[in-house]
C-alpha cells in the first residue's frame, strides 16, 4: 500500500485555497462534481499549449501526439477498472447521463422488444430511469422498481418474483442521495441466473473505492470523468467486447464509419463507431491525468480515509444535534459511501444550504435529480454533504458549526 | 453576517414560521391555482375568492424554503381585501423589487423612482433576496400563481 495523506491530496487542489465569504471554502460537494488535482488541469494545459489537434487523421507529428494521448486515456482507464478486454471496451461519451442513453438507445432499442422488463431500483439517478422510460414508448418495454426498505437499503426480499421476465437489470453502485451501496456483485449473479445483463451507474463510485468491472462481474459500467477528479464533458460507457459488437451506432457522423456512399454507409468497427465528430480529446488527456492520480493514492486508501471520515460525521452528527438534523441514509458504514443527505429540523434544505454558504461551506440542497427516490420518504429535498479524497475531519468541523449556526437562526 | 441578515430578516423568519392565511377554501366558488418550482421542488397552492371585482379571501397551502413561504404569507396580507386592480399593481410593484438590481439598492433615489417601498409595507423586507439571485425565484412563485390564477378568472 501506498502511504495516503488527505492532506498531501488537498494541497494539490487549487481551488481548495479560495476564499469564499471571508472563510477558506470547505467542499463538500464532490457528489455532485469532484475537484481537479493541479496535474489534471496541467495535463490539458500542456495538451493545448504543445499537441493540439484533432485525432485519427492527420499524419504529422501533433497529429499523432493527439491521437496517442486519447488513445492513451481509453487505455488508462481500462485498466484502472480492469475490463477484460481492454481498450477495446472502453466508449467515451459526454458524461453518465450519455452513457445510459448509449446504453438505452443502442443496445436496449436493439435487444429489448415488447414485455421485456428493465429492472431499476427506487434510488436510482433520473439518468438510470429516464432514458427507460423513454424506450418503453417506443418498443413496450416494461420499467420496473426494486423498491427501497426504511433502512435505506434495497429490499431485495422479493428479488426471485422482481427478476421475471427481466432482460436488464440496470443498478447504481451507490447512490448518489443515500450513499447506500448496493451488493453489486450479488446482483450480478442473481441477474446472470435468470439470463439477464447487469449494467451499473458507477458515477459515484470510481473516485471512492476500488472499481473492477471483472471482479463485479458487471455488463456494463457508466461514469463520467468530472465525478473522479477529472474534467467536465467526457464519461465513459464500458461494456463486454462481445456485447458491444452488437450494438449498432448511436451518432452519426464523421469517425464513427468504415464507409460512405452516396447510396449508404458502413459504421466502423470496435468503440469508434459509438464517437462521431471529434471528440473531447483535452477531456480525454485531463481523464488519463485523473487516473494516474488516483492510481497514486491508492484506491483501497481512498476508500479507507472516506469510511473513516463518514464514520466520523455520522457520529458526531448523531451526538451535536441529538436527532434535530436527521441523517437520510444508513448510520453505519457498512456498504455505505462518504454522501450523507441531511433533513434538518425546521430548516429548509436551500436555507440550510444558504447559511452554510456564509461559512464557505459548499453542500447541495434539492432533490438531487431522484425524484422517486425523495418521494419514497416524503421529502421535496435534503442538504446533501458529500466527501472526496481531499476531504478532512475538519470539513465536518466546519459543517457541524454551520448547521448549528442554522438551526439556531430559524430555531 | 451582514448579507444572510439582510435575506433572512426578521419579518421573514416570523412569517415562515406562523405562516398567515394558511389553509383552504372551498372549490367553487373559489378558485384554486397551482404553481411549481421544478428546480427545488417548491409548491405552493392559492384559493382565490373574487366578488365583485374583490379579493374577498385569500388562502394558501404548499411547502418550500423560508423565502417562498414568507413570500406566500406576505402577499396574502398585501392583497386580500383588495381590488383586482389594487391587486396587479401590488403584483407588479413586488416584481419590479425583485427585478432590482443590487447596486441600485444603495441609491435610495433612484431606487424609489422605480419602486415605492412604502406602498409595499413589510413586503419590503424581501428586498434583500436580490442579492441572492437563485433565491429570486423562491420569492416571486407565489406572486406568478397569484398572478395566473387571475387571469384563469378573467
Amino acid at each position: 500500500m501506498t502511504s495516503f495523506s488527505a492532506r498531501r491530496v488537498r494541497a494539490d487542489i487549487p481551488q481548495l485555497t479560495r476564499v469564499v465569504n471571508g472563510r477558506t471554502i470547505t467542499y463538500l460537494d464532490s457528489g455532485a462534481s469532484s475537484l481537479q488535482p493541479r496535474s489534471v488541469i496541467d495535463a490539458m494545459s500542456r495538451y493545448y499549449e504543445l499537441r493540439h489537434a484533432n485525432v485519427h487523421r492527420g499524419v504529422y507529428q501533433t497529429a499523432n501526439e493527439a491521437t496517442e494521448a486519447y488513445e492513451g486515456s481509453r487505455n488508462a482507464v481500462a485498466r484502472f477498472i480492469n475490463a477484460p478486454g481492454g481498450e477495446n471496451e472502453v466508449v467515451f461519451t459526454k458524461n453518465t447521463t450519455e452513457s445510459f442513453n448509449l446504453l438505452a438507445k443502442s443496445w436496449g432499442a436493439t435487444n429489448l422488444k415488447s414485455g421485456d422488463v428493465v429492472l431499476v431500483s427506487e434510488m436510482e439517478h433520473h439518468a438510470n430511469i429516464v432514458p427507460w422510460f423513454q424506450l418503453r414508448e417506443t418498443t413496450g418495454i416494461e420499467v420496473r422498481f426494486i423498491p427501497v426498505g426504511d433502512d435505506y437499503r434495497l429490499d431485495l426480499s422479493n428479488l426471485d418474483e422482481l427478476l421475471k421476465g427481466v432482460k436488464l437489470l440496470s443498478i447504481t453502485g451507490m447512490s448518489n442521495v443515500l450513499g447506500t451501496r448496493p451488493p453489486v456483485k450479488d446482483l450480478a449473479r442473481a441477474a446472470h441466473d435468470v439470463g439477464a445483463l447487469i449494467a451499473v451507474d458507477a458515477a459515484q463510485m470510481l473516485a471512492h473505492g476500488p472499481t473492477d468491472v471483472t471482479e463485479l462481474d458487471v455488463d456494463f459500467a457508466a461514469f463520467s470523468g468530472h465525478k473522479m477528479l477529472g474534467p467536465t464533458g467526457i464519461g465513459v460507457l464500458w461494456t463486454r467486447e462481445q456485447v458491444l459488437d452488437t450494438m449498432p451506432p448511436f451518432l452519426g457522423g464523421g469517425g464513427m464509419i468504415a464507409d460512405v456512399r452516396t447510396d449508404g454507409y458502413t459504421p466502423a468497427k470496435g468503440v469508434s463507431r459509438f464517437e462521431a465528430g471529434t471528440p473531447p480529446i483535452a477531456e480525454a488527456v485531463g481523464l488519463h491525468a485523473a487516473v494516474r492520480y488516483l492510481e497514486g493514492l491508492g484506491m483501497e486508501n481512498v476508500a479507507a480515509h472516506e469510511r473513516t471520515l463518514t464514520q466520523d460525521a455520522l457520529t458526531r452528527l448523531e451526538l451535536t444535534f441529538d436527532g434535530r438534523v436527521r441523517v437520510i441514509g444508513p448510520l453505519n458504514t457498512i456498504e455505505r459511501g462518504g454522501v450523507i443527505s441531511l433533513d434538518v429540523e425546521g430548516v429548509h434544505p436551500h436555507d440550510v444550504a444558504q447559511v452554510l454558504d456564509q461559512f464557505g461551506v459548499c453542500v447541495r440542497p434539492g432533490h438531487h435529480c431522484a425524484k422517486p427516490l425523495m418521494r419514497r420518504f416524503g421529502l421535496a429535498a435534503t442538504a446533501r454533504a458529500s466527501f472526496g479524497p481531499y476531504s478532512m475531519t475538519k470539513d465536518t468541523d466546519v459543517l457541524l458549526e454551520a448547521l448549528e449556526h442554522a438551526l439556531k437562526m430559524f430555531g | 453576517m451582514s448579507n444572510l441578515e439582510d435575506l433572512y430578516r426578521e419579518i421573514i423568519l416570523d412569517h415562515y414560521r406562523s405562516p398567515r392565511n394558511r389553509g383552504e377554501l372551498a372549490t367553487p366558488p373559489a378558485h384554486r391555482v397551482e404553481g411549481f418550482n421544478p428546480l427545488c421542488g417548491d409548491e405552493v397552492v392559492v384559493y382565490l375568492d373574487v366578488r365583485d371585482g374583490v379579493l374577498a379571501d385569500i388562502k394558501l397551502t404548499g411547502h418550500g424554503c423560508s423565502i417562498s413561504q414568507s413570500s406566500s404569507s406576505l402577499m396574502s396580507g398585501a392583497v386580500k381585501g383588495k381590488t383586482i386592480d389594487e391587486v396587479n399593481a401590488t403584483i407588479d410593484s413586488f416584481k419590479k423589487l425583485m427585478t432590482v438590481h443590487e447596486s441600485a439598492l444603495a441609491k435610495e433615489e433612484d431606487h424609489d423612482d422605480e419602486v415605492d417601498l412604502r406602498r409595499l409595507g413589510e413586503l419590503a423586507a424581501l428586498q434583500g433576496v436580490v442579492k441572492f439571485p437563485v433565491r429570486i425565484k423562491c420569492a416571486t412563485l407565489a406572486w406568478n400563481t397569484l398572478r395566473q390564477g387571475l387571469e384563469e378568472l378573467v
